[in-house]
């Protein structure tokens, strides 16, 4: 049985490694300074995809994202990897979601992507490491959702079987097809690049990116129907203005503040026998230790 | 049982007890229910639920609702999220709350999509205060702020949810303190039909095996921790904390950076992506001092820092500062405990 499998991912800012360089002198981030990467347990997540593929010759790998026109760099990644093709959902009318107003948007669009068996996402992005879009999406579609994904055992007969990573343990669960499974960062690491998928599709483009080419390199990607990726808007996926963007987002941000750690005065001390066990001494006597 | 207004709170009920997620909330619930000047309720959902009530209404809880049916347990999340759907339609809190775990994460998004409600994860404080619209110039009266870090760990941000109710917000456990009430502080029972909220057809997913581990590691509640960063080097650099920490009669904690490169477990995670801890001593090994970590120990009494940068972040929320090596320090605190301890 060949499977349309929907691999939901992000474009984030590297918050992992935040230098300081990162951090502007008056204490706000420096967007511009931090890397755009593919959401790590997307990653994860687009991997276990690549392997039901795997499994089942003839299924169709489509990876969806919603932000910038810039994030189909990360489409671009994933076919590299194996996955087939991928869209876009853009639009400055999308801008200032929370998790309800994506979750949403992206529904609308795995709608218009239409007929599909399973969709798959990471548990959480980085940047916001909520884990409310995947379980949201699922009842947004009226699906049931498998989250903390670390391994797809098996697809057959309309159903899945898949074992999921809690904090406690470990639990195996049956959904039946079509339903949301998210991934947890245990799952298995993704495949890297494919040398030959590299060349092959490394023109590939979305129509504004195809704008900004030349007139033959245009030709090239027009001979190429696998080489258009999707760029789709807002009213595209037939999304209703008012549960979009920041009109459709219930959660506002009151105010954001930096962290400012209270600062203790500190008493150094060097690795030197003497001021060890005075410290130790210290630490006993007043009964912190012993 | 009509618009109530109320707050509550989810309780996780597995192997005979409340979880402890649920009774810090439960504290915390308390509190913003007396700001509020509205009640307290809790909500436990599953099976052999004789008697939880005597469990919860130590912490203050004015209503308990117990909803038991022997398919409701172990969790899945159709069937939970459906009984609170429909309850919260019927009896409009204002104000819900739940552990960030395994389960809260995945109930709470379900029940904020199909009502529309907004939904603030990981919450590390709140509370109640006014909010002015700085479009409409709205003005809001007793919102719950929901503070949570944002980006990494490098921000706080404060969100609030004007219009839609319930307001609902997950916090991890160990964040919120518990404390009793009072012990002989009794509520209200309302037993509700399960039939009545959840349909057969929730019963989508099936569990067809589980294997649930108590976890030997205890960070949370121990007095002393032994904590190390990437700057440990490795995992067998972990065993020399480990020793320290036998040796003091503590546990062995990390960071995130730490746990990533396979050091240790992911159980002992400290930070805001891990567990909170307050200890008497912290003992930070090779530690530099993100953010997303010092948000999850900074409250402990005493802090030792060993680091070889003498500029690590965490260097100034410390109380001693020790500048070397972890593999030339620990030995040496573990030689000089063992000479001086009786």
């Amino acid at each position: 049985m060949s499977l349309n499998i929907i691999v939901l991912a992000k474009q984030v800012p590297d918050t992992r490694n935040v230098g300081k360089d990162a951090m502007k002198e008056d204490g706000t981030i420096n967007r511009a300074a931090l890397p755009a990467i593919f959401n790590p347990e997307d990653l994860n997540a687009l991997e276990q995809a690549l392997r039901l593929k795997d499994a089942h010759p003839g299924s169709k790998v489509t990876l969806l994202t919603m932000g910038l026109p810039r994030a189909a760099e990360i489409i671009r990644e994933a076919i590299f990897r194996g996955a087939d093709t991928g869209i876009v959902l853009t639009d400055r009318a999308l801008g200032g979601a929370d998790t309800l107003a994506t979750s949403y948007s992206l529904a609308q669009a795995v709608k218009k992507i239409g007929n599909y068996d399973v969709i798959i996402g990471g548990r959480q992005a980085i940047d916001g490491d909520t884990a409310q879009v995947g379980p949201q999406i699922a009842e947004k579609l009226g699906l049931p959702q498998v989250t903390y994904a670390e391994e797809i055992l098996d697809v057959a007969n309309g159903k899945i079987t898949v074992k999921r990573r809690l904090e406690n343990g470990v639990e195996t669960v049956v959904a039946p097809l079509p339903c949301v499974v998210t991934v947890n960062g245990s799952a298995p690491e993704c495949r890297p690049r494919n040398a030959r998928r590299l060349m092959q599709y490394k023109r590939a483009v979305t129509p504004s990116e195809k704008a900004q080419l030349s007139a033959e390199e245009q030709a090239i990607v027009d001979a190429r129907p696998d080489l258009s990726l999707g760029e789709w808007s807002a009213a595209y996926v037939e999304a209703d203005p008012e549960q979009i963007g920041l009109p459709g987002s219930p959660t506002k941000v009151k105010s954001i503040e930096n962290v400012v750690f209270t600062a203790k005065e500190s008493l150094r001390l060097d690795d030197n026998d003497e001021q060890i066990e005075d410290l130790i001494k210290d630490l006993i006597a007043n009964h912190t230790i012993g | 049982m009509s618009d109530n207004n109320n707050l509550i709170v989810y309780c996780e009920f597995d192997d005979g007890k409340i979880a402890d997620v649920s009774l810090e909330l439960l504290t915390k619930g308390r509190s913003l229910a007396n700001d509020l000047g509205v009640k307290l309720e809790a909500i436990v959902i599953g099976d052999n639920l004789k008697n939880v009530e005597d469990q919860i209404f130590p912490y203050g809880a004015d209503v308990v609702y117990k909803v038991e049916d022997k398919r409701l347990y172990p969790y899945t999340s159709n069937p939970h999220a459906a009984v609170l759907i429909n309850l919260f339609k019927q009896i409009k809190p204002q104000v819900c709350l739940m552990g960030a775990t395994s389960i809260g994460r995945d109930l709470g998004p379900r029940v904020s999509s199909c009502l529309h409600s907004g939904l603030t994860a990981d919450c590390t404080s709140l509370e109640i205060g006014p909010h002015r619209d700085p479009k409409t110039g709205k003005e809001y009266e007793n919102l719950l702020y929901q503070i949570r870090p944002a980006f990494g760990g490098n921000i706080v941000a404060t969100i609030v949810n004007p219009d839609c109710r319930p307001q609902m917000a997950t916090v991890r456990e160990g964040v919120m303190k518990k404390e009793i009430v009072n012990p002989d502080h009794r509520g209200e029972v309302i037993n509700l039909k399960a039939s009545d909220y959840v349909k057969d057809e929730d019963f989508v997913v099936e569990i067809i095996d589980r294997h649930i581990e108590k976890s030997k590691i205890n960070i949370k509640n121990s007095p002393i921790i032994v904590a190390g960063g990437y700057g440990v080097g490795s995992k067998e650099n972990f065993q020399l904390l480990h020793k320290l920490a036998d040796t003091l009669g503590g546990e062995v904690g990390a960071s995130r950076a730490a746990v990533d490169a396979g050091f240790t477990e992911h159980d002992r995670q400290i930070g805001q992506t891990g567990v909170t801890v307050r200890p008497k001593l912290y003992i930070a090994c090779g530690i530099s001092g993100q953010i997303q970590h010092i948000a999850g120990m900074q409250d402990s009494s005493i802090i030792i820092s060993i680091n070889n940068d003498p500029n690590a972040p965490i260097n100034t929320i410390a109380d001693y500062v020790i500048t070397g090596n972890v593999e030339d320090v620990v030995p040496k605190l573990i030689k000089y405990y063992k000479k001086n301890s009786k």
